[in-house]
């Protein structure tokens, strides 16, 4: 909370550094009669940053380090027979110290040890809070005074606020970059603290899915074969793509070269709606609605039918993609160029034949890039399959059945207490690396197609 | 080019059939490539069809389940809070001998004695009013009736305005689950004694109750004024999820628009043409197609992990949602900033105004609705959100409304999650739909607000 505040101050800080350095430009300018090389809004924000920007800068290295430092001082401070424990021990007792200091009461009865660094604890705690400000305080006014003396009629305040302004841009634009890195480097890392357990060609090629939940060393490790998640992922998939496709590519079909403008305008608005459905509301209507009907009906028909089966799970994501699917297919089909079908109607071709012939064939670059997402929404869906697909990790074919998938088993495994030192957590990881780069390479793929398709009319 | 003639071929007579006219071919395919055109036809509109019945059965089956939620089974009874059938010493008054500190203290364990004191006792003696003389019998059956946690509102009550002990005021109290459910007819009427979750005393004591109009379907503020409640159902509400997704939202806004919009201001204004550029390029696009699961992988590796941050945190769900929305609200900026013609950024540089000028002055300004309506989408799509909260814990029963971004809390998609598993089936299928259609109603709110923005605002160029 304190930070909350300490930011704010800053921010009024600021303000009237602002108003000071446009004050003072203007009674400079009247004063010297020469003329000022920016306006003196721009000799405020000057002034302005040169007041906020350390300051805010000595804020962040105290919020980055200032928790480090005083867990290295309150635990160099333990007695030597607790700071011998093991790592996992020590943060126990620490955390139980710091829940102490922050004035939450803790399970069982505190050792006098605990109390003591406890107290030390809240005694650093208020010090380097303290320090903080104090810091934080002489650099603001420091470059408050500084930026003051630089004011003259010959500064060139408008060119520094703008770099200020453009590396900030930067900044902002490499954040995409810097979370890709974050992804890939934390999937990585926990993955090969995965692999250190187990071997990679058993996750990959192994064809059992049973991690139990004792860690007892490398023997009794249970099942982390890949094979069957990948099997229920790709078998939902393929449902999923057997009711999004037709539909959704007829759909655009329809929608672009035979409704009429009054049925568009209703009907794309209203599948569209679809897309913007949360999936948890799929996984719930599947359950509850979908999943049922499914099993009567096959009661009916005489075959046994899940309720929460992979049919139920794919059916559903299928209805997800369908918007996905047609309103892309639409755009693309739209982009088809009229001459092509003039051309072709022209020749004598009914409508249907030269959507068929022409129209499709003209598209299908883009089309098949536009599958290719749809599959890629489809591999990385999770709620829809939590809630309807039964998680069965088997490898068997029957759609009828339970079955499970890659991201089920992420949800399973992670969640409730995260422990980064057990292979069942960490095999979470590696899962996830493993449905980004599927992700990434049908992303990429599709991208390429789409990009190289609409080379040929532009 | 002249016209050489305007005459179509002459249609093949009869005459002609026999020797092979090139037209024959084409004429007698012909009503079966009409009929194959009307098939053609017929499917496109048959798979428009099936999508607009998708979203017909979707919204029908949600709104018949949920809507019913929103009413909820509640006595309307006068409660006599007797002093006598609580046990419980009357209101210490403070003697002239004491100090402010010994009556403060006396108060305290006034109200700490309340803790032991028989609330239950005094429901169920305000039903046994209405109820046959043998009811006072059967204790259990007649409490059960009344959610538990009524008991706990009561002796807060007490405990707020003791002078009230010894009167007789009129509450409203929910019903149990059980008896919501029986009332609207949830529960298969067939079944024998033992499977029916409602002994036989208390299904005869339900009827009566309704008959004397002290127990009736009224609107539920329970569902978005309480906290979600493990022992008692019937009084579990959204109030903790929905706070902590304002909590996230805010995050999202504050976080998500300011960076996503410099990103694609860069982008589209500054950037030169290079690799660096064509990097970003290439991961916004990449990140707008990433799994949202792997964002909580993310975020529990990063933030939880290294970071060492709370658990179910709306902080951590914030910055988890923000990285997650950050590809669309940077694209639809993109999108908003390209429809902005040339002319107006060189009439500007043309005055002498900068280029930070320029996009600062006239660019901004225009794209502001645009920028909005972006910012509103990817906000919608992360209230939707599920998958990653689930792996940085925000899936944990919180029994309090968090009261800053850091306590822990749930998130309205993540509650609908929990509760349609919750055991108690027939009672949270439609509690689960009602938080659904809540869900689902801001989202509209919010994207009819982009809507409303864009028609208001668009300018054709």
């Amino acid at each position: 909370m304190s930070t909350f505040w300490l930011i704010t101050a800053v921010l009024i800080l600021m303000g009237f550094a602002y108003q000071f350095g446009a004050t003072r430009s203007r009674s400079i300018a009247s004063s010297s009669g020469q003329k000022l090389h920016s306006l003196p809004t721009h000799y405020g924000m000057f002034v302005a940053l040169w007041c906020g920007v350390p300051a805010l800068a000595v804020l962040l290295i105290f919020a980055v380090f200032e928790g480090t430092l005083i867990r290295a001082a309150v635990v160099s401070s333990l007695p030597e027979t607790v700071q011998s424990l093991s790592a996992e021990q020590l943060n126990i007792v620490f955390n139980r110290i710091a829940s102490l200091s922050s004035g939450f009461g803790i399970a069982g009865k505190a050792e006098p040890f605990e109390i003591a660094a406890a107290a030390s604890m809240s005694r650093l705690k208020d010090i380097s809070l303290l320090a903080s400000i104090a810091v934080m305080a002489a650099v603001a006014i420091g470059g408050l005074l500084f930026a003051m003396r630089q004011l003259s009629p010959v500064l060139r305040a408008r060119n520094q606020v703008e770099r200020f302004v453009i590396a900030m841009l930067v900044f902002c634009s490499a954040v995409a970059i810097i979370t890709t890195i974050a992804i890939v480097v934390s999937l990585f890392g926990e993955a090969m603290r995965f692999f250190s357990f187990v071997h990679p060609l058993d996750f990959f090629f192994g064809t059992l899915w049973n991690p139990r939940f004792a860690t007892v060393g490398h023997g009794a490790m249970g099942g982390y074969g890949l094979l069957p998640l990948l099997w229920g992922t790709v078998l939902i998939t393929i449902i999923a793509m057997l009711v999004a496709v037709p539909v959704g590519l007829m759909t655009a079909i329809y929608m672009a070269e035979y409704a009429s403008p009054h049925l568009r305008s209703f009907a794309k608005p209203v599948i569209e709606v679809l897309a913007g459905i949360p999936t948890i509301v799929y996984g719930f209507f599947a359950l509850t609605v979908i999943g049922p009907f499914l099993a009567n009906a096959g009661a009916m028909l005489g075959i046994e039918v899940r309720a929460t089966s992979a049919l139920t799970a794919g059916l559903v994501m299928g209805i997800m993609i369908i918007p996905f699917v047609s309103s892309l297919s639409d755009d693309i089909i739209t982009q088809v160029p009229r001459s092509l079908r003039d051309g072709s109607l022209g020749l004598g071709a009914t409508h249907s034949e030269t959507i068929r012939r022409v129209v499709l064939p003209a598209a299908l670059p883009g089309i098949v890039g536009a599958f290719l997402l749809a599959v890629s929404r489809a591999v990385g869906e999770t709620m829809i399959v939590v809630l309807a697909a039964g998680n069965a990790p088997v490898l068997q074919g029957n759609p009828l059945q339970a079955i499970s998938t890659i991201t089920v088993t992420i949800v399973n495994q992670l969640t409730g207490d995260i422990d980064f030192t057990s292979p069942q957590s960490l095999v979470a990881f590696a899962l996830g690396l493993t449905l980004f780069t599927i992700t990434l390479v049908l992303n990429i793929l599709a991208l390429y197609i789409v990009r190289k398709y609409r080379e040929q009319y532009e | 080019m002249t016209v050489v003639s305007n005459q179509l071929p002459p249609l093949p007579s009869n005459a002609d059939q026999g020797a092979k006219s090139p037209y024959s071919a084409v004429h007698s395919s012909l009503s079966k490539r009409h009929a194959s055109e009307r098939r053609f036809k017929a499917l496109g509109l048959a798979a428009v069809l099936i999508g607009l019945g998708f979203v017909a059965i979707l919204f029908t089956s949600i709104l018949s389940k949920g809507l019913p939620a929103f009413w909820q089974a509640t006595f309307t009874l006068p409660v006599t809070i007797d002093a006598k059938a609580l046990s419980i010493e009357p209101y210490p008054q403070q003697n002239s001998g004491q100090t402010d500190a010994e009556y403060a203290k006396e108060v305290a364990d006034w109200q700490a004695s309340l803790a032991g004191a028989n609330w239950a006792r005094l429901i169920q003696n305000a039903l046994l009013v209405y109820l046959p003389p043998e009811a006072a019998r059967r204790s259990r059956d007649v409490q059960r009736l009344v959610t538990s946690s009524e008991r706990f509102q009561l002796r807060e009550l007490v405990a707020a305005q003791p002078d009230i002990i010894g009167q007789t005021v009129t509450l409203r109290m929910l019903a149990d689950a059980n008896v919501d459910v029986w009332i609207k007819g949830g529960i298969d009427r067939t079944l024998s004694d033992r499977q029916l979750p409602l002994t036989p005393a208390q299904r005869q004591y339900i009827e009566i109750l309704q008959d004397r109009g002290v127990l009736n379907q009224s609107f539920s503020t329970a569902l978005f004024t309480n906290v979600d409640s493990r022992s008692s159902p019937a009084s579990a509400g959204l109030a903790g999820a929905l706070v902590g997704s304002l909590f996230m939202m805010l995050i999202v806004i504050v976080l998500s628009v300011p960076i996503g919009v410099a990103a694609a201001i860069y982008l589209e204004e500054f950037a030169p043409k290079n690799r660096f550029t064509d990097l970003i390029e290439v991961n916004i696009n990449n990140l707008a197609a990433v799994p949202s699961i792997v964002f909580g992988l993310l975020g529990a590796a990063v933030f939880i992990s290294w970071l060492r941050l709370p658990l179910s945190a709306p902080l951590v769900g914030g910055l988890v949602l923000t990285l997650m929305t950050l590809p669309t609200v940077i694209i639809a900026t993109r999108a908003t900033l390209r429809a902005i013609p040339p002319s107006i950024r060189q009439a500007a540089i043309g005055l002498g105004a900068s280029r930070v000028q320029t996009v600062t002055h006239h660019v901004l300004p225009l794209a502001l609705p645009g920028i909005l309506t972006g910012a509103i989408i990817g906000v919608a799509q992360a209230l939707g959100e599920t998958a990653p909260l689930l792996l940085i814990g925000m899936s944990a029963f919180v029994a309090n409304i968090p009261s800053t971004p850091l306590d822990q809390s749930t998130a309205l998609p993540v509650q609908i999650f929990l509760w349609q598993g919750n055991e108690l089936r027939n009672f949270f299928e439609s509690r689960t739909s009602a938080a659904i259609i809540v869900l689902l109603a801001l989202m509209i709110v919010l994207n009819g607000l982009a809507i409303y923005l864009r028609r208001r605002f668009e300018r054709r160029w």
